[in-house]
């Protein structure tokens, strides 16, 4: 019970413990702040990427495209653990706008607007046509003319507050976009005939995906029009991917195993056909695999600020340990005296552990809910200071995000707390060790006081 | 005399301690003997190694040869925790600083022995007991009323009583004293030295170390330690 007592009279006297706390509760402070936020951030360009690409992606890095998509997608439907099944295809373009004479370099992705919200949040993405996504590619001020979806940087530049400045309708704008037709063995499907397709497509609405480059590179064009564009309609029709959405009681794994078991199967029956060999260049992805380049790069970064947050630990160990090193210091006296009444090395390792453990509880505890309730006023913070200094974390017309991501993940919070509580056990070891090594006739001696 | 009169021997106790490349030979072959119930004062000159017998006799410290034997068992043999259990049961310590802990009320101080030797559960179940114990023993030291102070509101007087009434919490059987009266005026001195006498009526047993020649004939026995031996 004396250990008990004298640790928490220890921590109340003591004002240097009073540092000791405050630098535990600031590291735990800045630890949970930044872990929220890049946690968040992580986890919500995934859930983008994952709404964006759907479940399972079975496609080809190839220009050229596959053959028999159409049969692989029934074979598709037929399953009992498939939700949504859509075909797209990839490409790249050049596009001018209507009396411009400037031409810029764009990706394009013909799909259909109601099989591609099956598989993925595409018709979430629109603007204009949300509620109704079989009309993405439907002008509302024209309905025949042939529309066009651009990802929202590229129709829409953001104002001076960093939003974009919706119109109530979509603006009549003409855009031509040429693309370089290619045969099935890769060559230009025209050439000597002028080699490049070209359509006017008409802005029918903005997609806003939340991946900065695809926001920002994307065009999408009405499958067969792009199929047409990109030379592969014709008698055996080629698209570059095929994108799946699984059940929901379907794990991510095992859905993907069995689109490849099948892929395997299709391929199989197809050996031999016209254009098969396409099919060699196919691979079978799960939206993470797919999207691995993009998110591996953030996930380092995380990774990185992981590995500077243990050094913000070393630190706070380091200042642990000056600070129970002096406490104990100065305490060598009461040492002992409890020594001279029986008390052990043991019982005052674990007081003055205690005492340490009382640091980073208290610490922690400060640091959690002065991080917790900066949080909640993030945003708000965040704004005030664009309002007030036009200072903005990040960047918007850079960084794809709305408000900054704030949910405390419990998870993260009990590993903060329980990391701050044994770096502060930890840089009291050394002293607590000393302490308890101490001889009582050394510490009670005139000459010590 | 019967051999189990002696509560305490101490047979070629010797002891030295390093000074940087020096040995300085404390104890050069110490052997005593304190009767149970005797009042011994242990006087000699400063350095004469009378604090660090005193040391050794209470298992604060080890002799470097020698053998130490309370109730006829060799300290020398005793486990860490079995020294630990000695110095909470069987002795109690009067230092000339008062040793007493700043963060812990006069209170505290006195049962602060009563608390070592019990777990959290433990100390729940024989509180009570231990607050009255600790209670009267201020009453009987009168610092009845300073009970709730700090040690920093008393004067030396009322610290050293303090530490006696720690000294005496757990009823040990012996009671070592190392310059009890070093720090305090000569009034409240012989103040202390009252309260040694009168304890020592009660059948306490005191070995007490002091410079002080007339201190030391309160006691009922003083040998003196000459050059680490008795002489």
């Amino acid at each position: 019970m004396y250990k008990i007592i004298l640790a928490i009279r220890y921590l109340i006297k003591r004002r240097i413990t009073y540092f000791a706390v405050l630098a535990v509760a600031l590291c735990v402070f800045i630890v949970v702040v930044v872990m929220t936020v890049m946690t968040g951030l992580v986890s919500d360009f995934k859930q983008k990427n994952r709404d964006f690409v759907g479940d399972c992606i079975v496609g080809t890095e190839s220009l050229v495209g596959f053959t028999y998509y159409k049969d692989f997608m029934t074979m598709m439907e037929e399953t009992d653990f498939i939700e949504g099944v859509s075909p797209v295809i990839k490409s790249y373009a050049l596009i001018s706008r209507a009396g411009s004479q400037h031409c810029y370099g764009v990706e394009i992705m013909g799909l259909d607007p109601v099989r591609h919200s099956q598989a993925t949040s595409f018709g979430q993405t629109l603007y204009y046509r949300k509620a109704d996504a079989a009309k993405a590619f439907v002008p509302t001020y024209d309905p025949n003319l042939p529309g066009c979806v651009l990802g929202i940087d590229l129709a829409l530049p953001r104002d001076s507050n960093s939003s974009y400045p919706y119109a109530v309708s979509p603006a009549e704008i003409g855009y031509s976009i040429s693309c370089f037709p290619l045969t099935a063995k890769g060559a230009l499907a025209k050439a000597g005939l002028g080699e490049i397709n070209t359509q006017t497509f008409y802005f029918s609405d903005h997609s806003q995906s939340g991946l900065a480059r695809e926001d920002s590179s994307l065009v999408y064009l009405p499958f067969e029009q792009a199929q047409l564009l990109c030379g592969m309609a014709g008698p055996l029709e080629r698209a570059n991917a095929v994108h799946i959405k699984f059940k929901p009681n379907l794990k991510l794994n095992a859905g993907c195993e069995k689109v490849a078991s099948l892929w395997q199967m299709f391929k199989q029956q197809k050996a031999g056909e016209e254009q098969a060999d396409l099919l060699d260049t196919v691979t079978v992805q799960s939206w993470k695999d797919y999207r691995r380049a993009f998110i591996a790069a953030m996930e380092k970064e995380q990774t990185m600020m992981t590995v500077m947050f243990a050094f913000v630990g070393i630190t706070t160990v380091f200042i642990v340990f000056v600070v129970l090193y002096m406490i104990i210091s100065h305490k060598s006296k009461d040492i002992g005296i409890l020594k001279s009444v029986g008390v052990s090395n043991a019982d005052i390792v674990e007081l003055f552990s205690g005492f340490a453990f009382l640091i980073g509880f208290l610490g922690s505890g400060v640091g959690l809910s002065a991080g917790w309730l900066f949080l909640i006023r993030i945003n708000r913070i965040e704004k005030w200071l664009f309002e007030h200094f036009d200072f903005q974390l990040w960047d918007r017309t850079i960084y794809a995000i709305g408000d900054i991501p704030n949910q405390v993940s419990p998870k993260v919070l009990v590993v903060i707390v329980i990391s701050a509580i044994v770096a502060c056990l930890a840089g009291a070891l050394v002293p607590c060790w000393q302490a308890a090594k101490s001889k009582p006739i050394e510490t009670l001696q005139v000459n010590q006081l | 005399m019967g051999k189990d009169d002696f509560i305490l021997k101490s047979e070629g106790v010797y002891k030295s301690y390093r000074m940087g490349a020096t040995e300085v030979k404390v104890l050069k072959g110490v052997d005593l003997a304190v009767k149970k119930g005797e009042f011994l004062a242990i006087v000699g000159a400063s350095g004469s190694g009378k604090s660090t017998l005193l040391h050794i006799l209470g298992a604060l410290d080890r002799p470097d040869k020698g053998v130490v034997k309370f109730e006829g068992r060799d300290l020398n043999r005793h486990s860490s925790s079995e020294l630990n259990r000695f110095r909470n049961k069987m002795v109690g310590f009067v230092f000339q600083f008062y040793h007493l802990l700043d963060e812990l009320s006069v209170l505290e101080n006195v049962y602060l022995p009563a608390m070592a030797s019990r777990s959290v559960v433990g100390w729940l179940v024989s509180r009570r007991w231990a607050k009255s114990r600790a209670r009267q023993l201020l009453t009987q030291l009168g610092l009845h009323e300073r009970a709730n102070h700090k040690p920093y509101q008393l004067s030396g007087g009322e610290r050293q009583r303090v530490a006696i009434g720690r000294a005496l919490m757990n009823e040990p059987r012996l009671l070592l004293a190392d310059e009890p009266t070093g720090n305090l005026d000569s009034a409240t001195g012989n103040g202390i030295i009252t309260i040694f006498e009168q304890l020592n009526k009660a059948g306490q047993t005191i070995v007490m170390v002091t410079h002080d020649e007339r201190i030391a004939q309160k006691a009922g026995r003083i040998i003196t330690l000459t050059d680490g031996k008795i002489a």
